[in-house]
């Protein structure tokens, strides 16, 4: 990394003799690079955030729109061959719902008679800002005919109402990835400071945070989430505050383990040599705490974090799967699944349960990358 | 040991105390009550509202209502009665043989990952860094990264619309088909049962069975690096005697400890699988009763699940320090 960013460090002793001096921070690098499946989950992690930061540029249209002649539409069928078999570019036909006389099904019939060429970046579509700055109404890819007349396409289906289901996943996208790193802007902070403190000084202190502790352990994860759930419901709040609050709760519920772990690491570095020499040098508690131990838990931290967020990511899923997580008009994957209830459903419309994919590849992805952290940050791997 | 397991049992008492304060200010907050709906139907009159306020004493201050609450539980063993339901609160939660179901599921689920995860865990770690241990990995991250409930829901859609059981007579979800309700034992309804209870073992198990065969194989190669281990193949010990007579037995420890962990985790996990398959357990009826706001059964069933959590850390603790003789208690 130092030599991308400024200039190449002439040839100290060690390097000319052919040995290679590495920072800690070069050796978890190396480390981090070997592990090729977890640089393939922190490539997909990252793609992912991408996705979500642009997701109204990617997804054709607001997540809001409501297409109603097309409720409950299968995913558009890209064709790639034209009418006499030859390769072509690729393109949708535009549909119209019929209903069936006898069974009472509804089927969406193609009408060949125009082709929608699929076109990228083609402005027309809804308005939108990126990055909430600049107005655009062009969109990732949309079906336009050679006569500029357009139709509808939805790469994954639509819902009940007509919704296209690929925009709100790349929605809802930001909401599930975002839960895991907001739940740890407030569980760890508690976490660190309480098991700090508890560590640090012990006594009556520590007596009092570790029965806190102990309770929190004893809560019951799911049912208790479900029940805070259900409490914010009833209060009719906006979904953002819902958002805000299944966040408290998940955090309120995690920070226990971490404060215990937290609580054992400090216990044990205090004794060492150089914060004893920290305190005869007169340093106070609080420059020890954070300048002398604190640095010493990053990597512990680090570790703990990506694989907090995958969990966390899965406690939402759960939680708006039940409909105590996150609301409508807000979404997230979980909430996208929740209108897979029963089987008749998921016969009649499997395209409900992509959602559920998105979810399965970001927490394998995040628990690749974690793992990858894991095996660069110990020090007694040998790299 | 003996004060030791005494003292543990009873300082679940305090915990299990602040646990059910905490769920009961949890449930109060909640806005409404079950009366909410009462009192905008015009037929129901303002008596029989009153009457109904002072059976449950819902106009009392919320810590008298904690206390006549606690009191019932522990001087006559009344949870209450289910505002829903009208029957007595345990009832509601266990309805039929909710507990035992739950309790059985908890256990085979725990037994089959115990089972598949230590074989499974001692390959990857002997066969370390070969192909088949990285398809291992591989396999075992993916059962944890994939939510309960969606796996439900890919095994019902696989079954009931790809493979179309049903035109072979078997159905899906349940704890097996409704005739065999209350029908006598017969190997037909064990078989039933086994064919519904598959999927189950499958969704509950595969989430817990990659932490396990990580723990086994990160164990059994600490262990299979110790100089003992050196010494036994020095020995001129066949490889198969080194590794499960010498290694295993001392790498399989932490397994013994955590299972005591791993319980409670599978009743609270088995919850929503529970509803997707609709398995006759003590989390749908939780589930049920915070759906209609019935605040004894909630309350019960918080309880529930904390009493579960409590005894699998203390069998936890009891596990490891049967264990481990290099931990003594006094």
């Amino acid at each position: 990394m130092a030599r991308l960013f400024g200039k190449k460090k002439p040839p100290s002793q060690d390097e000319e003799q052919g040995y290679v001096s590495r920072s800690q921070g070069q050796m978890i690098w190396q480390a981090f690079k070997r592990h090729r499946i977890g640089n393939v989950g922190t490539a997909i992690v990252l793609l992912l955030v991408l996705g979500a930061i642009f997701a109204q540029f990617i997804g054709p249209y607001a997540y809001h729109k409501q297409f109603r002649s097309h409720p409950f539409a299968p995913p558009s069928k890209v064709h790639w061959r034209d009418e006499n078999g030859s390769l072509s570019r690729p393109f949708v036909y535009s549909t119209t719902r019929t209903l069936d006389r006898t069974t009472y099904q509804t089927t969406y019939v193609e009408d060949t008679s125009t082709k929608y060429y699929i076109r990228f970046f083609k402005s027309g579509g809804s308005e939108h800002r990126i990055f909430g700055l600049f107005k655009t109404t062009a969109h990732l890819f949309a079906a336009v005919a050679d006569d500029g007349s357009r139709t509808q396409i939805h790469l994954f289906g639509t819902d009940a109402l007509g919704r296209d289901l690929f925009t709100r996943i790349m929605t809802g996208s930001w909401v599930s990835l975002a839960v895991g790193p907001l739940v740890i802007l407030v569980s760890f902070p508690l976490g660190i400071v309480l098991g700090g403190l508890s560590g640090y000084y012990g006594g009556g202190v520590d007596m009092f945070i570790q029965r806190a502790c102990e309770v929190m352990l004893a809560i019951p994860g799911l049912p208790i989430l479900m029940a805070m759930g259900a409490a914010l419901k009833g209060f009719g709040l906006s979904a953002i505050l819902v958002f805000f609050g299944v966040i408290v709760a998940l955090a309120v519920i995690s920070w226990g383990g971490l404060a215990r772990v937290i609580r054992g690491q400090v216990l044990a570095i205090r004794e060492m040599d150089f914060v004893t020499a920290a305190r005869a040098a007169g340093a106070s508690d609080m420059r020890i705490i954070l300048r002398h131990i604190t640095p010493n838990l990053t990597s512990y931290l680090v570790v703990n974090a990506t694989l907090t967020i995958p969990g966390m990511m899965l406690f939402e899923a759960a939680l708006s799967f039940l409909g105590y997580g996150i609301q409508e008009p807000m979404t997230s994957w979980g909430q996208l699944l929740s209108v897979a209830t029963n089987v008749g459903a998921i016969e009649l419309h499997p395209w409900i349960l992509i959602p559920g994919l998105f979810i399965v590849i970001s927490v394998l992805a995040f628990n690749f990358m974690g793992d990858a952290l894991r095996d660069a940050v110990d020090p007694y791997m040998i790299v | 040991m003996l004060t030791y397991m005494i003292r543990r049992t009873l300082y679940m008492i305090p915990l299990l105390l602040i646990v059910s304060l905490f769920s009961f200010t949890l449930i109060k907050i909640m806005p409404g009550d079950f009366l909410t709906l009462a009192r905008l139907n015009p037929l129901i009159t303002e008596e029989t509202l009153q009457t109904q306020i002072e059976r449950f004493g819902l106009d009392k201050p919320f810590i008298v209502q904690y206390w006549f609450w606690l009191k019932n539980i522990v001087t006559r063993g009344d949870f209450g009665m289910s505002y829903e339901t009208r029957m007595p609160v345990y009832k509601s939660l266990f309805l039929g043989n909710r507990l035992p179901w739950t309790v059985f599921i908890a256990l085979s689920t725990l037994i089959l990952t115990y089972i598949f995860a230590i074989p499974i865990g001692i390959y990857s770690a002997t066969h370390q860094y070969k192909p088949s241990d990285h398809i291992i990995t591989f396999l075992g991250f993916l059962g944890l990264s994939i939510p309960n409930f969606f796996f439900a829901l890919v095994l019902l859609w696989l079954l009931v619309v790809v493979f179309h059981v049903g035109d072979y007579g078997l159905s899906v979800g349940n704890i097996m088909d409704m005739h065999y309700y209350g029908a006598p034992w017969s190997w037909d309804k064990i078989v039933n049962i086994l064919w519904h209870m598959w999927p189950v073992w499958v969704v509950i198990g595969t989430s817990g069975m990659a932490g396990l065969i990580r723990l086994m194989r990160g164990n059994l190669l600490d262990t299979l690096a110790l100089p003992y281990v050196t010494t036994a193949r020095a020995k001129g010990l066949k490889e198969r005697i080194v590794v499960y007579k010498h290694a295993v037995r001392n790498a399989i420890n932490p397994l013994v400890t955590i299972l005591g962990l791993t319980l409670p985790n599978l009743v609270a996990g088995s919850i929503v699988t529970a509803i997707v398959l609709n398995l006759p357990t003590v989390g749908r009826s939780y589930f049920a009763a915070l759906q209609r706001q019935d605040e004894p059964v909630i309350m019960a069933g918080l309880l529930f699940f904390s009493l579960f959590l409590l005894i699998g850390n203390l069998l936890a603790d009891f596990l490891l320090a049967w264990v481990d003789p290099r931990i003594r208690y006094d």
